[in-house]
């Protein structure tokens, strides 16, 4: 039996041209929020594998603090997250108030606690709106800044400040609250749950927002944990992890609250989660302006801060996840032996790599808005 | 005769320059309802109520220094926007905007409204509209620059997602037209049911109509499909190394290619010049009435979606558009043989 198809001439195929397409993503683009550089080796559109390259926004905050006195330092806290700078306060305050082992008075912690709660929302705020914008929702933004606009004006009421706002000290707070300045932070507590709904609509049952967002950028919550996850970004897949239940600190232990937990740990689980934190929020302000206790808002801290030789490590729940600092003190000088940050933003970014591979390029932009950064945060 | 001659010629040149004027309204129209849309007040230190805006940016663009990377494709680089205007003008000419005029009885013969009444004018829209996208290909591929090809790329594979379905959904208004010249189309939709529904082919053709301002919005590259500029993404696209007169090129060719889409909408879909209540003559109002409906619609859509991925645009192209319009097709196909 002869074959019908005879090989006649054997045929060489085709060679294309496969290199991977290697582009360089910032440290100037349009959605790299502030200056991350990506390093994306694609293959058509497809993201083959990324590079992070971090360090544009260093500025020595860390080795800064080692010669600066412990008061001074506050306000490099605020150079950090400049997005929330109240809570990197307030974690740096709390630090040091451990190792000198002082006693905070209660009115100022529930201060405390309200204020780092109107932080949370105001860079909740802002990470929606640059996460919807990169999406290409841009009016989310307008919206988002817009009652970002309002957080703001309650903290320049308090402290005079807008963004940096050196709002603690070691062993309570700078000043009292303004008169009639819970008010506002009720009515301010009403509009945000009001617009929650609004946003709501813009974009949670919106079907290009659920093709856009679900499935991409799944990571179970076993990979999370060992690569450092931490944040709304964790508790979205699934681990139930939050330092303010688990670790209370502030006047946290008195509220009751609910930690939202996802469960795909998709980029949609991460939004739903930081949507629902926003209602948490409120809340626990609610809860914290109606138990607000009299009495004074400094503790008795000595002239001259000076922590025993000793170091100790504290983390709080900032708004990108748990922010923890190291300080070493060595009893005699005025400044830390040793300063060092857990950033949050640093931990969670580690992951996009691995969050990226296989996407594509207009998911990159999605994945960097919802581990939701703060480059001032990552380089220090 | 002579008369005759020079008010044709006089209607060709006035669509084009309203064509053009038409471009700088948008961008006007565009800035305010953003603005509106998200609580701002837009542009309002140009002129009254900021109507100078699209004058200042154009005089800026045009004032701005002419960049060519030295790697591009020199002629490619020139050639690209130029395509896209010209693909963007020149599909206009067969719409027409309105009936017919004897300017207040100074001519001897009405003389149409419109620039040519071509009795294949499906086809000319539909082959030059297609043009238009070489000029977004050549624009990203000549660059030389990795963020533009990827725009380049982008609308290509954009294009072959929802060209067919775009054809397919005019393809059912020809059948129901009987006549591939947009003047016969618009003039069949003359007249009322019933003495109360205008005879309009959106009535008829709902799904038809629907199908063509999603493949609109997709030819045009407005959000939220428009990939190949998407600036969160691919920081401006095709464009990206483009500026001054040659990036005003594509402005401007996006903002006309919005009016041509939404024009060809109104003469195929809503009617055209006709409508109730105005005297034949001020049909041209009617025209303009639905066309910036149309318009608004587009503005209203940029600036509260999110933007679609590319490759789910194909999906939604091949799996659910395409499928779509061949249904309504083949429907459209029964009924006119049925009761035509």
């Amino acid at each position: 039996m002869t074959d019908p198809h005879p090989v006649t001439a054997t045929r060489t195929p085709v060679q294309f041209d496969t290199d991977e397409l290697v582009i360089n993503m910032g440290p100037q683009h349009p959605s790299t929020h502030g200056v991350l550089r990506l390093i994306l080796r694609l293959d058509g559109e497809r993201v083959v594998d990324a590079d992070v390259v971090i360090g544009y926004l260093h500025r020595g905050i860390e080795k800064l603090s080692e010669s600066r006195d412990w008061t001074q330092i506050v306000l490099l806290t605020d150079r950090m997250d400049y997005v929330a700078a109240a809570t990197n306060n307030l974690g740096y305050c709390e630090t040091v108030e451990k190792l000198m082992g002082l006693e905070v008075p209660r009115r100022a912690q529930y201060i405390r606690t309200v204020l780092a709660e109107l932080q949370r929302l105001a860079s909740h705020l802002v990470w929606l709106g640059t996460h919807a914008m990169d999406i290409g929702a841009v009016t989310v933004f307008l919206y988002c800044l817009r009652e970002r606009e309002l957080v703001l004006d309650l903290f320049e009421e308090y402290c005079g400040a807008r963004l940096t706002y050196n709002s603690r000290r070691v062993g309570g707070l700078p000043a009292d609250l303004p008169v009639g300045w819970d008010r506002k932070v009720r009515e301010f507590c009403d509009i945000v749950d009001q617009k929650i709904v609004d946003y709501e609509q813009l974009l949670t049952q919106n079907r290009i927002w659920l093709e856009r967002t679900r499935d991409i950028g799944v990571i179970s919550g076993a990979d999370a944990i060992a690569m450092g996850f931490c944040g709304p970004p964790l508790r979205a897949s699934g681990v139930m992890r939050d330092v303010r239940k688990d670790e209370p600190y502030a006047a946290y232990e008195e509220f009751a609250f609910d930690i939202p937990v996802g469960a795909a740990g998709d980029t949609y689980d991460r939004y739903l989660v930081r949507l629902e934190e926003f209602k948490q929020s409120t809340r626990i302000i609610r809860q914290a302006l109606d138990g607000m206790p009299e009495g004074p808002v400094m503790g008795k801290v000595p002239r001259l801060i000076k922590p025993p030789a000793g170091e100790t490590y504290h983390a709080i729940e900032s708004p990108k996840g748990e922010i923890g600092f190291f300080i070493a003190s060595d009893g005699k000088s005025l400044s830390p032996y040793r300063f060092r940050v857990r950033p949050p933003s640093f931990c969670n970014l580690q992951v996009l790599p691995k969050l990226v591979r296989g996407h594509l390029v207009a998911d990159v932009v999605a994945l960097i808005g919802t581990i939701d950064i703060v480059l001032g945060e990552v380089d220090r | 005769m002579d008369l005759v001659y020079i008010a044709h010629i006089g209607v060709i040149l006035f669509t084009f320059f309203m064509l053009l004027n038409s471009a700088a309204v948008l961008v006007l129209m565009e800035r305010k309802v953003a603005a509106f849309l998200q609580q701002r007040l837009g542009p309002n230190r140009t002129g009254p109520w900021g109507t100078l805006q699209p004058v200042a940016d154009i005089l800026k663009l045009l004032f701005k220094e002419e960049l060519r990377p030295l790697a591009a494709d020199r002629w490619l680089f020139a050639l690209a926007p130029i395509l896209s205007v010209t693909a963007a003008f020149s599909a206009f000419a067969v719409v027409p905007w309105g009936g017919t005029t004897t300017l207040f009885g100074l001519l001897p013969e009405p003389v149409p409204l419109r620039v040519a009444d071509v009795n294949v004018g499906i086809l000319v829209l539909f082959a030059i509209t297609s043009m238009g996208i070489y000029g977004i290909v050549l624009a990203g591929w000549s660059s030389n620059s990795k963020y533009s090809l990827l725009g380049g790329l982008r609308s290509s594979a954009q294009m072959i997602s929802y060209e067919l379905s775009y054809g397919l959904a005019l393809g059912a208004v020809l059948l129901l037209g009987n006549s591939l010249s947009l003047t016969d189309i618009v003039n069949q939709q003359s007249g009322y049911w019933f003495g109360v529904i205008p005879r309009w082919f959106i009535f008829i053709q709902p799904l038809g109509f629907v199908i063509y301002m999603i493949a609109g919005i997709a030819e045009t590259n407005r959000a939220p499909f428009d990939f190949p500029e998407a600036e969160q993404e691919l920081v401006a696209g095709y464009h990206t190394e483009y500026s001054s007169f040659r990036f005003a090129l594509f402005f401007l060719a996006e903002y006309v290619n919005m009016v041509t889409v939404s024009a060809v909408a109104t003469t195929l879909f809503l009617g055209g010049w006709h409508g109730p209540f105005l005297p034949e003559w001020l049909g041209w109002l009617w025209w303009l009435a639905k066309l910036f409906a149309l318009l608004f619609f587009y503005i209203w859509m940029r600036w509260t979606l999110p933007r679609y991925r590319y490759d789910q645009l194909m999906h939604f192209g091949w799996k659910v558009l395409l499928p779509v319009a061949v249904i309504n097709l083949l429907l459209t196909a029964a009924a006119v043989l049925y009761w035509g």
